[in-house]
Formats: structure tokens, sequence, C-alpha cells
């Protein structure tokens, strides 16, 4: 016997088996490593993708502001900032939903301050359907058939739609992982509340989610209107006050029944280099940076907490 | 016969030994540093051990205290499809769909993986030159060394429109996409080990198989693969393990969808993806990061079942 199989399909049982649990371990001690190189007027931002876009957008043209201060952004989810800024790892945790109560607990409770909240800009949350979808306006009910757990909606003839070109007719739903601001606004909004439906195919950032709405004949998705693409398009939204699209006007009017605001948190009352920063966010120059991102920006510099 | 001679030859170098230690040529620094090594070597052998205890304790320290919180269900855990960790109104923790999703996808690997492993593998030993071995065995290794979040993008962009196109599939990003990038990850694994297995046989068994008047499949059927079987078994094996742990890759290219997939053309959800997804956002000591280790350690039992009936399997064999 020179291979000795047994003992080595043991040592690489163990290790493979050992690796695998490694990187869980790894993975959640990751979050606490962060924590130290965090103070050398670097102002670290993390969270939501819905706002990654712009938030890197801020970053690198503010390095042109202030050059004395390294903003370092990434992104995750809304769920995973808010998570961040509980734990302590971040200076500002980006937002496309707001925080929750037990959350703003959790924050006081680690870091002995209330979190703040700062309202940057408003986005519309789009529904989009690939190209060669006839669709062009759908109303919330049915979003919610086509969505929930028990809809009722699972192919496009139910909603009375024939797609041309395509070669099933079962609706192929994406959607977005449950640490996104995202989805928790089109729960609470568009299925109020009831859980989505399995199978959903779970994308994780804005652009995946258009992306891959893009390259299938049958699929639905929603995401941020910033992110539309040639491939992809944004469906009208019908209520009974009439159907709206998802354009700056409508946002700011509410009339888009989809749109919300977008914020950055910190724990306590921003000071030095992460209160410049967010001022910055707030004044002209960073508002014309998050219009230029396909977000609407709030007409006066409103701060609320 | 054989328990006289180990008598005898033990005895004789242990007086041996004792001689040259007794000697006063060997420095006392020098007989301290033997001891020294001795014991780290010591440590470096049994470290293994240590890490997979540890590894064990950690992770059972953090998904036991949901077991006796009273809102979890095993049976439900275990047998439900329903995962819902976040929902606003009813939490529900079913893994059923996700165990099932790391199966059907490490199955089909395997389907796919195997053949090919195995027939590359006895090309390797049998049929091709010392040249050609060599540059083969390089180039296969240079396929281990793929870091498997390349392997991902590369199902997520070119597998998945090739299966669009060629197959007739709506969506691209699906149970086979998945199979195939594993089959792929664990192929050089399976031909590596696959081909020491062979290399294994000894030389008269095929010399006198040849001898007989055997052709090359004869050969390689009735000799090389029943000689070679626990070596063949121990790089199949190995393949699963790697497919089943492999996580980033799996993620991008199964379309990270929770159901039981009805066709190898349905998105489905991996154990590990699911955890990769999940744990930066659940927050430490809630319910979902327990459940998240629970599911850390039915992954655990899983390669552990898996490793344990390799086991039993190659003893059944052996005793043959």
């Amino acid at each position: 016997m020179i291979l000795h199989p047994n003992a080595k399909l043991a040592r690489f049982g163990a290790r493979i088996s050992g690796l695998c649990l490694l990187v869980i371990v790894l993975s959640c001690s990751k979050g606490e490593q962060t924590e130290n190189n965090s103070r050398r007027a670097t102002v670290q931002v993390k969270g939501s993708d819905t706002m990654v876009n712009v938030a890197q957008a801020w970053a690198e043209e503010f390095t042109a502001v202030a050059p004395d201060i390294a903003v370092e952004v990434s992104g995750g989810g809304s769920g995973v900032g808010i998570a961040a800024l509980q734990r302590g790892a971040i200076d500002i945790a980006n937002a496309s939903r707001n925080i929750k109560p037990g959350e703003a607990d959790a924050v006081l409770k680690n870091t002995g301050k209330e979190p703040v909240e700062f309202i940057v800009g408003f986005d519309a949350l789009a529904v989009y359907v690939n190209k060669a979808n006839p669709l062009e306006e759908i109303t919330l009910e049915q979003l919610s058939d086509i969505y929930s757990e028990h809809g009722k909606a699972t192919r496009w003839s139910d909603i009375g739609i024939t797609i041309p070109g395509a070669r099933t007719d079962r609706i192929a739903l994406i959607s977005r992982q449950s640490s996104s601001g995202t989805y928790e606004f089109f729960r609470e909004h568009v299925l109020g509340n009831k859980d989505f439906k399995l199978g959903t195919r779970d994308m994780n950032g804005s652009k995946e989610v258009v992306e891959l709405v893009g390259a299938i004949k049958t699929a639905i998705g929603y995401s941020g209107m910033g992110y539309a693409t040639q491939n992809v398009k944004m469906l009208r939204i019908r209520t009974n006050d009439g159907s709206f699209d998802p354009t700056v006007k409508n946002t700011q009017t509410k009339a888009y029944p989809l749109a919300r605001s977008l914020q950055l948190y910190t724990a306590g009352e921003p000071t030095g280099p992460v209160k410049k920063y967010i001022d910055w966010i707030m004044s002209p120059h960073g508002q014309k940076l998050l219009k230029e991102n396909g977000y609407v920006p709030v007409t006066l510099s409103a701060t609320a907490d | 016969m054989t328990e006289t001679a180990n008598t005898i030859n033990t005895r004789i170098p242990e007086n041996a030994e004792k001689d040259i230690v007794d000697k006063p040529s060997r420095q006392p620094w020098a007989v301290f540093f033997e001891r020294a090594f001795e014991t780290l070597i010591h440590l470096c052998g049994i470290s293994a051990v240590i890490f997979v205890l540890a590894i064990f304790f950690f992770v059972f320290r953090e998904a036991v205290p949901v077991l006796f919180s009273g809102r979890f269900d095993i049976a439900e855990f275990l047998l439900s499809t329903k995962w819902y960790p976040t929902s606003a109104t009813n939490v529900r923790y079913g893994t059923l769909a996700l165990t099932i999703g790391s199966f059907t996808v490490t199955a089909l690997a395997m389907i796919i993986a195997v053949p090919f492993g195995l027939g590359a593998a006895i090309y390797l030993s049998e049929f091709c030159g010392p040249r050609q071995k060599e540059t083969l065995k390089i180039v296969i290794e240079l396929l281990a060394a793929i870091p498997s979040v390349v392997w991902g993008f590369i199902g997520l962009t070119v597998i998945s429109k090739f299966i669009t196109a060629i197959c007739g599939a709506e969506v691209g990003v699906n149970l086979l996409n998945g199979s195939i990038i594993l089959a792929l990850m664990s192929v050089p694994i399976i031909v590596s080990i696959g081909e020491d297995a062979l290399k294994a046989v000894p030389d008269s068994y095929r010399e006198a198989a040849l001898a007989m008047g055997t052709t090359k499949w004869q050969l390689i059927m009735r000799v090389l693969l029943p000689a070679g079987k626990n070596g063949l078994l121990a790089a199949v094996l190995l393949g699963v393990g790697r497919a089943v742990g492999e996580t980033m890759a799996v993620l991008m290219a199964t379309g990270h969808a929770v159901q039981i997939p009805s066709g190898v053309f349905d998105s489905v959800r991996t154990l590990t993806a699911n955890v990769a997804a999940e744990l930066g956002e659940a927050a430490a000591g809630s319910d979902h990061y327990r459940v998240l280790f629970l599911t850390g350690i039915l992954l655990f039992a899983i390669t552990f079942i898996v490793n344990l009936t390799a086991d039993f399997v190659i003893r059944g064999v052996k005793r043959k």
C-alpha cells in the first residue's frame, strides 16, 4: 500500500471541511478588523448598493475639494452599512431605507451615540422589464401578485402579456439580496410586508439586477432609476390618480408611488472631516453630482433627524 | 516469523542509539536542540487536530444558543424549503431547498467531472509520452490555480451565454452552469490524485498482463482500474469535497434562487453561497446569525458523512 487512501482521505476531508468553516469564521471576524485603522483623516462609508455609484462619485470629487481627507466607500446593502455603524466600524452608513427602531437602539447601545439621519436625495425605485416585453405599465397589485409568496401570477399570460420570441411563459423574477434596502423598501411598499415568492434570483447589486433583466426576455426586476440600460425599459406605475413614469419630476412631487429618500446615518452629530464631507454633499456641488448620477436632489438643503 | 524479525530489528538500533547518546562527544546543546525540534515537529503534527477541534468549538459556540431559544424548530430547519430569515411578518429558517441545491449541483458536477477526470488520469499515466505528460500536468495544475471568483465570472458571462444559445434555456445562470463550473474546478484534483493512484500500481502487473496477451483496453479495465480502485475513489471524493465546499463560483453561476430545481435549467442556491451572501448583514448574536452558523455545522456534517462513507467503502474494497 503506497497510497494509504484512508489516511490521505481523512486528512483531505478534514482539511476541506475545515477550510469551508474557516471561511465562515474569517468572514465574520472581518468586520471587527477594520475598526483599528479608520481614524487618520479617512472617512469610512458603507452601505446601500443603490447609492454606491453616487457615493463613489462624491468620494472622488471630494478629494479635489479637500485633499487632506480620504473617503473610502463600499457597498453591501443598507443593512450591511447599518450593521457596520452599530459595531462602530464606519463613520457614515448609506441607506436607501429608514433605520429601524431596533437598529437605532443597537447603535446607541454599542457606540453610546444616537444615530443621526441626513436626507441627501431621492430616488425612484423603477420596475424593469426586458426591451422585448410589450408591457408598458403595471399596477402595484399586479406587482404584488407577481412577487409575493402567495401571489397568483407566475406566468406572463396571467397578466395578459405574450412576449414575442420568448421560449417560456414563466416569469423570471429578479430580486435583491435580503440585506438590501431596496429589497426591504419593495417588500414594504409593494408587498405590504408579505414575503417574496421562493425562487427569486437574488442579485448582489442594483446594476446586476438591470443587467440580468436585460439578458432574459421573460424577466422582471426592480432597481434604482439611475441604472437603466439599452436592453431594459422602466414601467409606468398605474395608480388611482393616473399612470406615472419614474422621472425626476414625478419623484419630487411624490406622484410616482415608489419614490423614496436616500439617507446617510452617523453615530452622533458628525464632527471634523465627517461633518465637512456631509456639508459638502448637501452643497449645490454635491447635489449636482447626485443629479448627474441619475438621482433626484433635495430641493432645499434640508437636514432632518 | 515476522514478529521475531521485528523484535530483533528494533532491539539492535535501540542499543546502538544508547551508545551514541552516552558518548561524551555529543554536545549538550545538540541534545537540547534535538529535543526542541522533536517537540516542534510533534506540535506541527497534532496542530491539524487542534485546528479542527477549535473550529468545531467556535462554530458550535456561535450556533448552539439558538437551539435552546425556543424560537427554533429543528424539523423545520432540516425539512422545510421556506427560507425567510429576514421576513417582516413570519421568519422561517428552512434549509431543505439549500441542501438539495448543494446536492444537485455537486452530483451533476461529478457526473460531468468523473468521466473526464478519470479519462485524463488514465491517458496521462498509460498513453502519453514523458514530454507530453510534463506539459499536460503543468497545464492541469494551472487549471487548479485559477481563483474561484474568476470561475464564477466565467460562469456568469461566458457559460451563461452558451447555455441560453445552445440549450434554449431562458435563464443562463442555473444548476447546469454551476455544475459545469464546479466540474471544471474539480477535474484537476481528480486527474492529479487519480494519476498518482494509477502510477502506484506496480509495473509488474502491467508486464504480466501484457505478457498474457491482453489488449491495452483489457489491461486498463481488468487490471489497472481494479488495482487502483482505492486511490481512484479517493480522487473522486476529493473532487466531491471541493465541489460541496465551493462558494464564490456557485454564488455567481447558479442564479442564487431558493427553490427545489425541477430541471437542470432552474436556478438554485447552495448552503455555502447562502452563508456567504447573508452573514455580512446578520447582526452578530441574532437568530439569523446563529442559524447561519448552524448551516455551517450542517455542511460539516455532510462532508463528514461523505468522508465516513468513503472510508467504509474503501475498507470494504480492501477486505475483498
